[in-house]
């Protein structure tokens, strides 16, 4: 671990003894939308359950409106569960202010669309809004954590450029950069690799879960790439139709039946040699002959 | 990386703030009336020093009577729409924002001409008809302006523009039909016209409605630039969104509002100074919020004096000028956006 970047990005406070703290706990949350506040609800989350160590990176997976994005608003905090509690190191994350939530908690959403374009630098600086004060010009300490940020990501060298002439997978990284900026404890991270060519997206999650090892955050991703989390998520929370199906460590959770019946697909699953589980798709019986 | 420094915004200010400075002493000079700098020079240093007694009566009533307070009129109305400009750009993240193209200027032309029908005697209720009007404008297109609960640029453009001609309709209606009544004209209300100097009694409520708007504004400058990536990541960085969307909402239709009711419906100039400052300085509301506020006061000097010059000894209203040059650059970054 390298600790001249922890004390730069991400040096917070628990001791360096408590190995793998709890960072996130999820205990029996659950939302519902509806309409106005008589109707009846038109989408629920039932109650869900489970826990983040810090180093640790948690998929949550399922199809579409399947309650995955809900579930991520609730832990960022910008919703408050119905029943049940998110606590972010013991703290309810809905309860937080917004300006403390920020120092807490970064969310990376696939894009983020500028109406007028800023350069890469300023755009990660944005990431020390939640520091300053009033007009928040730039101290050199913040321009030092941008720096590092960008740095950590591999993209330095983009500092100058405006934000609109960068590629995805560049522009994902200096969105990440900010993020880092943020110095959470937690980072959410929302269909990251919506975008991306799978080329980028292995690059990604590797460099979550370095980014996880060396600043110790918890790291919660949302997706639906069934490979990708079987690859690199210490944990899996499955849900469908606003249910949560499993939790746990991805060779438990990736049952063949399950996983069908959940994605409405035909699929395979292999354990492959490091204890990991994989994930095929396989040709429905009638497109075998053609 | 190239964050914006003190320094910098200072230089910037200062540079703006002497390019003012220039054009309202060539703007005392010319007119209908030719003045040369030299007298203009030896005047002004003589009230510097308190000789104001000694000024030539002629001289004194063109130049310190009826040019420069419509001069001082002009940087107060061009600053406060470029704010206003700048401010719903952000709010409503839309570039081709601006109190005229959003019906909040006509919004708050017809609630301080309301005000007049109902209560001419009290000279104090046409501002703040013209703000209970701006507001309630801006919360109409607002709400025209969602489909399935987000903010769609056409349709918030389409909704504000409707909303203008709906109301500039009222405004024709109302002035036909209480023709002879003490109201300024029909020219005033829909284009705008700076040749009605304020009354006296108000000039300290628009001096201070204006600082206090702009001061407003300013504090959430950091957040406004935020914002302007949208409410969602604003949120997450630590933006009280709720709070700054408030705030800037009432300060912008404050600053329109005082804008109108001392010269009318003045379009396009909350619209191409802060585009024009972004070209030139680049987004950041730190600096864009004050270098609009001095362009703003520069075009509006530089538009007038020319309305007052060019078909001399008539005067055009300001409103023509600023249309003439706002509309081709209107439908020029419509066309871009909708590329």
């Amino acid at each position: 671990m390298s600790t001249s970047s922890m004390q730069t990005v991400g040096g917070h406070g628990d001791s360096p003894q408590r190995v793998r703290a709890e960072r996130l706990n999820v205990e029996q949350a659950s939302y519902a939308y509806s309409a106005t506040a008589q109707s009846a609800p038109t989408f629920t989350l039932g109650a869900t359950s489970f826990q983040a160590h810090e180093r640790e990176l948690v998929a949550i997976l399922g199809p579409n409106a399947s309650g995955k994005s809900t579930l991520l608003r609730l832990i960022s905090g910008t919703i408050a569960p119905l029943s049940g509690r998110v606590e972010l190191d013991g703290e309810e994350t809905s309860r937080l202010d917004v300006r403390t939530r920020a120092q807490r908690i970064a969310v990376v959403h696939q894009e983020s669309p500028a109406v007028y374009p800023v350069l890469a630098g300023d755009f990660v600086l944005q990431g020390r809004h939640p520091y300053g004060r009033a007009l928040r010009f730039a101290k050199k300490e913040d321009i030092e954590i941008a720096r590092n940020a960008l740095a950590q990501v591999g993209v330095e060298h983009l500092s100058r450029r405006s934000m609109g002439e960068l590629s995805g997978g560049e522009k994902q990284r200096v969105i990440l950069a900010r993020a880092l900026a943020q110095q959470p404890r937690l980072i959410l991270l929302d269909e990251p690799t919506l975008h991306l060519d799978i080329g980028a997206q292995v690059e990604l999650l590797e460099r979550m879960r370095q980014l996880a090892q060396e600043n110790r955050y918890a790291v919660v991703i949302v997706t639906h790439e069934l490979s990708l989390a079987a690859e690199f998520a210490d944990q899996v929370v499955l849900l469908q139709h606003g249910r949560c199906l499993r939790v746990g460590p991805p060779a438990a959770v990736y049952q063949r039946e399950l996983l069908e019946q959940v994605f409405e697909a035909p699929l395979d699953v292999e354990i492959g040699p490091a204890g990991r589980p994989r994930v095929n798709l396989r040709a429905r019986r009638g497109e075998d002959a053609t | 990386m190239r964050p914006l420094t003190v320094k910098r915004l200072l230089w910037t200010c200062g540079a703006l703030a002497a390019v003012l400075l220039a054009c309202v002493v060539l703007a005392l000079k010319l007119g209908a009336v030719p003045i040369s700098v030299t007298d203009l020079v030896i005047n002004l240093g003589r009230i510097a020093i308190g000789q104001s007694d000694q000024l030539p009566t002629e001289y004194r009533l063109i130049v310190f009577d009826l040019r420069l307070p419509r001069i001082l009129l002009g940087i107060m109305v061009g600053a406060a729409l470029s704010v206003a400009g700048a401010s719903f750009q952000a709010l409503l993240r839309n570039p081709l924002a601006d109190p005229f193209v959003l019906g909040v200027s006509s919004g708050a032309a017809l609630g301080s001409i309301l005000m007049l029908i109902i209560a001419p005697q009290i000279a104090v209720l046409s501002p703040v008809g013209a703000f209970l009007g701006a507001i309630a404008t801006i919360t109409v297109v607002y709400f025209l302006g969602r489909r399935d609960g987000q903010l769609d640029s056409t349709t918030l453009l389409l909704g504000g523009i409707i909303s203008a001609s709906f109301l500039s309709a009222i405004i024709m209606f109302l002035m036909t039909t209480l023709a002879g009544r003490d109201l300024r004209g029909m020219v005033f209300w829909l284009m705008g016209d700076l040749s009605t100097p304020v009354p006296a009694g108000l000039r300290w409520i628009f001096t201070a409605g204006l600082l206090i708007g702009i001061g407003a504004i300013y504090t959430t400058a950091a957040d406004l630039n935020l914002l302007l990536t949208g409410e969602r990541e604003a949120i997450h960085l630590g933006v009280d969104v709720t709070r700054v969307k408030l705030v800037v909402y009432v300060s912008a239709s404050l600053l329109t509002a005082l804008a109108v009711s001392a010269s009318g419906a003045i379009g396009y100039v909350g619209l191409l100074v802060p585009h024009a400052v972004r070209l030139i300085f680049g987004s950041d509301y730190r600096l864009l919020i004050p270098a609009s506020a001095l362009c703003g006061a520069i075009a509006i000097v530089l538009a007038d004096t020319l309305a007052r010059t060019v078909v001399a000894p008539t005067e055009l209203p300001v409103g023509a000028m600023t249309a003439m040059a706002g509309a081709p650059i209107f439908i020029y970054l419509l066309r871009r956006g909708l590329r």
